[in-house]
């Protein structure tokens, strides 16, 4: 009776010991989980997840707090990676985020622009260049077409105009056969 | 000479006879000239010219853009009539940036400085041919200035002159009918390469072009030395770079590499006659040898045409019937462009139009893969394009890298094999170019990842400052007064506007 | 504005189609199938029309079901091949039942649900007979004895009625027209303790080789088999690992113990070592597909036909080699994949 529970008492002592010592040993810096699912997540900080941008969003996945179908511009791809990262089934994208929308980039109509920096504010990239009472221009190149100028403009002169095709973007299709070959 | 084989391959029937009974002849000058500012790997030229203004022929009318890039001349002289979007010849069928030059008839040439090479140092030589805008000729429109900068010791420059695609013959009519300039070129382009020795190769069934070769080469006076004319099995691709070397040197390009790593440069014979003309006789490249062929065309010949002339009037030339025209290709059969549109402009690298007719080519039905392994057979390459098939199919883009997807030259033996007809390049096309497009989504996403968390950290620090300023109570721009800013800025607008549409009325 | 392709190239002309290759396996296969015919009966006849019929038959209600044309998979001639090969393993008097479940099992399960032609990782025929084999191991055993020994022999009437009715004319039993095959009455008599040389001269289905009479169906199945080699619609290296390994195995055994080891041409020339060699394994849909890997897989298969005949509960191993090394196609494969050009040796797989 008395050795089992000395023994008892004592293997709990030694793993005890093991994990306290393998928690300062192999200790992670940061989480790496996150830090994965944020590689995979577009960075186009739009906030449409219900997170303030996509790190936060990525740590709420990693946490179990949110499901990995909440990006849309990411859409079906990003879902992809993240199941295939996570080991989970992908799903259809949450309809209440919004839908998968072909890329598109945000176009200030610069002749009626006041001037008002608040679209500067509120561009999560630093995308948008101007100066108070002087008109601003989005950085084609920079913007992530999250759509969160638009909103806070008082004069309605933000516009979102999907990103031209062009031939050193286009991209060759997938072969359509006829007989329903299809994959 | 030894010669090596390379893997697979395929016997394909060559229908080059057809378009070689004819001596070539220059083209007509067009009417207008469409040159598109990207002809070449790399970024597109910048233009040099603006509306309306009068060019001379072979003056430089685009600038390269960047050190992988090449510029653009008029092919002839005339007006600038637009700079703007135009169809090009391009499998998406899409418009590019291009310079249209309505032509005067007139020719007047810019300026040529004829040289002699002996006179010039090699990287002379690379910049005249960079400044020339000449581009590999015989298939991707590398900039050929590159290729003459090995930065190494070069034992073997080769020549191509294999022209293993079926249909096409402007290679071969070039070495029948100016192998001086080839062997010129030749020896402009070991003078730069600094080569020891010099291989001209020839598939073996074109026997004329070879004896041409053969008979100025022996003509010449001084420096035939070290230049070899190597007949090699007609064996498609043999003509493409990687198989050339592997069958004149026995060595292999490694992979994701350059020739240059094994030692040897390998340039296209028409690229060395542009060569030539550029350096001697100072033209930029604005002409080039094309075969226009195919079912649908009556007399098959080769031309020499101005870069930017409409492929349509090109194919009118050799009388072709519009009615009985099933599709054009640009290029040959296994590699070419299939044409969207007949407007588009004759570009350098465009060696062959093959004008196929009604049921020249069928596109077969399209059966199930059924692994027989024909494909890897024929790969010259030595890949399994079954398995990047089936990969390619499910999207599993990291298996493809691990079947050596970007090994793949898009030579189509695979497809052309293929018992079940599938068109396997057009599944390894998807996926590169799909890789290539996630490629550069991750650097975007990584550029706005960067950008977003020195804002936040901005953010953080300006509140910070705020706070520390608000400690000290100094006043700042109270939010009400900006409000009130925005709401005057506001009043402003609307009434801008209230004033513009009562100015409408 | 033209009818055209996307991507190069824009022709192609293989030696022949995905059909042609299908179709010139069967032509392959008929002489042997005839010799099959005139030794052992109309029922032979009788079970490769059936099969084919039900084979047809299933093909297209599981392209209705999946929602696929008929076109061009009902003519690709592969069900046909998957219904002559099953029909080829079958006993030549197999009632309708038995065929039916085969084949069906074979094109719905084990080629239909798996995807169709090109998707399936087994053999359709094998998995059809191996699921006969292993669910009504009596009647695949009711083998006739060949013509030429055969005391009684049954005209088309009554093969139907035996097929379709399960009646025989009056007088005759099912026991009375069928025997042991070679390879089950060699196993059965080495069982027994009797020595190969005592069992080949006591039984009367030995000829000079493997069975009487059957090594006329081997032999045709060999031309048929050398000639699609010759007309390079198989390889060479599947056929020759497979029997190579079988004879170098079986030689061994043979040097070591003639009296309880049959000879390698016994082991060859019996059962369906040929007819899987050349007309099964090749199945490239389910073999290893670079050269190196075919020789892996073939090799593999001759040695697992070696065991189980020896070793095994069946006295025939050519079905399950062939399923076992089925499954071990896709490793073969990753194992032997070819050196790509500019890759140096070491192989970055």
């Amino acid at each position: 009776m008395l050795s089992a529970a000395l023994a008892l008492t004592f293997l709990a002592l030694v793993f005890g010991l093991l994990l306290g010592y393998s928690s300062i040993r192999f200790r992670v810096e940061g989480d790496p989980v996150a830090d994965q699912i944020d590689a995979i997540l577009p960075q186009t900080q739009c906030g449409q997840c219900g997170y303030p941008g996509c790190r936060p969003y990525a740590e709420a996945i990693a946490s179990g707090e949110a499901d990995i179908n909440q990006c849309p511009p990411g859409g079906e791809q990003v879902i992809q990676a993240l199941a295939d990262l996570l080991g989970r089934e992908p799903k259809p994208l949450d309809p209440d985020r919004g839908a998968e929308k072909p890329p598109m980039v945000a176009f200030i109509d610069e002749s009626d622009c006041i001037g008002c920096t608040l679209c500067i504010k509120a561009c999560p990239v630093d995308a948008i260049l101007g100066a108070p009472k002087q008109m601003h221009t989005v950085i084609a190149d920079e913007c992530t077409g999250c759509e969160l100028c638009v909103e806070p403009c008082p004069v309605d002169v933000i516009s979102m105009v999907p990103v031209e095709e062009d031939i050193s973007h286009w991209k060759w299709p997938l072969p359509k056969v006829a007989n329903g070959d299809a994959p | 000479m030894r010669l090596w084989s390379f893997h697979g391959g395929i016997e394909v029937p060559g229908h080059k006879e057809i378009s070689t009974t004819r001596p070539v002849e220059p083209a007509p000058l067009p009417k207008r000239l469409i040159l598109p500012l990207s002809q070449h790997l790399g970024a597109p030229a910048e233009p040099l010219v603006a509306e309306g203004e009068e060019v001379l022929k072979g003056q430089m009318i685009a600038s390269p853009a960047g050190f992988v890039s090449a510029p653009l001349h008029a092919s002839s002289s005339g007006k600038v009539v637009a700079i703007g979007e135009h169809p090009v010849p391009h499998p998406s069928g899409l418009s590019a940036p291009c310079i249209t030059i309505e032509t005067d008839g007139e020719e007047r040439w810019v300026e040529r400085e004829q040289r002699d090479f002996r006179q010039l140092e090699p990287a002379e030589i690379r910049e005249t041919v960079r400044q020339a805008g000449i581009v590999g000729l015989g298939g991707a429109g590398f900039p050929a200035f590159i290729k003459l900068n090995p930065g190494r010791t070069i034992k073997t420059l080769i020549l191509n002159g294999a022209e293993c695609e079926p249909y096409i013959t402007s290679d071969d009519m070039l070495m029948r009918e100016r192998p001086e300039q080839i062997l010129r070129g030749l020896l402009i382009i070991r003078r730069a390469v600094q080569a020891r020795r010099c291989i001209i190769a020839v598939e073996d069934n074109k026997p004329e072009a070879e004896r041409s070769l053969r008979q100025a080469l022996g003509s010449m006076k001084e420096d035939a030395d070290d230049i070899e004319i190597v007949t090699i099995p007609a064996r498609y691709p043999a003509g493409g770079e990687k198989q050339l070397i592997r069958v004149v040197t026995g060595q292999e390009v490694p992979s994701g590499g350059l020739p240059v790593q094994v030692g040897v440069v390998c340039h296209n014979v028409s690229t060395a006659v542009a060569v030539y003309r550029a350096v001697e006789l100072g033209e930029p490249l604005i002409s080039r040898y094309v075969t226009i062929t195919g079912g649908a065309v009556a007399e098959p010949r080769n031309l020499e045409v101005l870069i930017g002339t409409p492929v349509e009037e090109l194919l009118q030339l050799c009388g072709t019937d519009p009615g009985a025209v099933q599709e054009v290709i640009m290029g040959g059969p296994m590699m070419g462009i299939s044409l969207a549109s007949l407007g588009v402009p004759l570009v350098k690298t465009g060696n062959c139009l093959l004008a196929v007719g009604r049921g020249e080519i069928e596109h077969p039905e399209v059966m199930p893969c059924i692994r027989c392994g024909n494909c890897a057979e024929a790969c010259p390459m030595s890949l399994l394009p079954q398995q990047m098939y089936w990969h390619a199919r499910a999207k599993d883009f990291d298996r493809l890298r691990e079947y050596d997807l970007f090994d793949c030259i898009e030579c189509g033996c695979c497809a052309y094999v293929c018992p079940s007809n599938i068109p396997l390049v057009h599944y390894y096309r998807f996926a590169k170019s799909e890789i290539r497009a996630r490629q550069e989504q991750k650097r975007k996403a990584d550029i706005a990842r960067e950008r977003h968390e020195l804002r936040e950290q901005r953010l953080a620090r300006e509140k910070a400052e705020r706070a520390a300023r608000h400690a000290r109570k100094r006043p700042g721009p109270s939010d009400e007064s900006k409000k009130a800013a925005i709401q005057a800025a506001l009043e402003r607008a609307r009434a801008g506007k209230q004033g513009a549409a009562q100015d409408d009325v | 504005m033209f009818k055209k392709a996307l991507s190069s190239p824009y022709i192609h002309n293989p030696p022949f189609s995905t059909r042609g290759m299908m179709f010139r396996v069967i032509l392959a296969l008929l002489p042997a199938a005839a010799a099959y015919a005139w030794l052992f009966g109309w029922g032979v006849v009788v079970n490769m029309l059936l099969a084919t019929g039900v084979a047809l038959l299933c093909e297209a209600i599981m392209l209705a079901l999946r929602g696929r044309p008929l076109q061009p998979a009902i003519t690709d001639g592969s069900a046909i091949l998957t219904a002559l090969l099953l029909a080829f393993a079958l006993p030549p008097l197999a009632p309708w039942w038995l065929t039916t479940i085969g084949v069906a099992f074979a094109i719905v399960v084990a080629k239909h649900l798996y995807g169709g032609l090109g998707f399936n990782p087994f053999n359709p025929a094998i998995i059809g007979y191996v699921v006969l084999l292993v669910s009504f191991p009596r009647e695949l055993t009711l083998w006739l004895l060949p013509a030429q020994l055969a005391e009684h022999t049954l005209d088309p009437a009554a093969t139907l009625g035996y097929v379709f009715g399960a009646t025989l004319p009056s007088g005759l039993t099912i026991d009375a027209l069928t025997a042991a095959t070679p390879l089950d009455a060699m196993k059965t008599q080495l069982g027994l303790g009797h020595t190969t040389s005592e069992i080949m001269a006591n039984h009367p289905v030995f000829g000079l080789v493997g069975g009487k009479g059957w090594i006329w169906i081997d032999l045709l199945l060999l031309a048929g088999g050398v000639w699609l080699i010759y007309r390079r619609v198989i390889n060479w290296h599947i056929p020759v690992a497979t029997l190579g390994s079988l004879f170098a195995i079986s030689s061994l055994f043979f040097v070591l113990d003639p009296q309880h080891s049959p000879s390698p041409l016994f082991h060859l020339f019996s059962g369906a070592a040929i007819l899987g060699a050349f007309f099964i394994a090749t199945d490239p849909v389910t073999a290893a597909t670079s050269n190196l890997g075919r020789l892996w897989y073939g090799a593999g298969i001759g040695v697992l036909i070696y065991v189980i005949r020896s070793w095994g509960g069946f006295p025939d191993g050519v079905a399950f080699a062939v399923l076992l090394m089925n499954m071990a196609a896709p490793t073969i494969d990753h194992y032997t994949k070819p050196r790509v050009y500019g890759h140096d040796g070491s192989g970055d797989a």
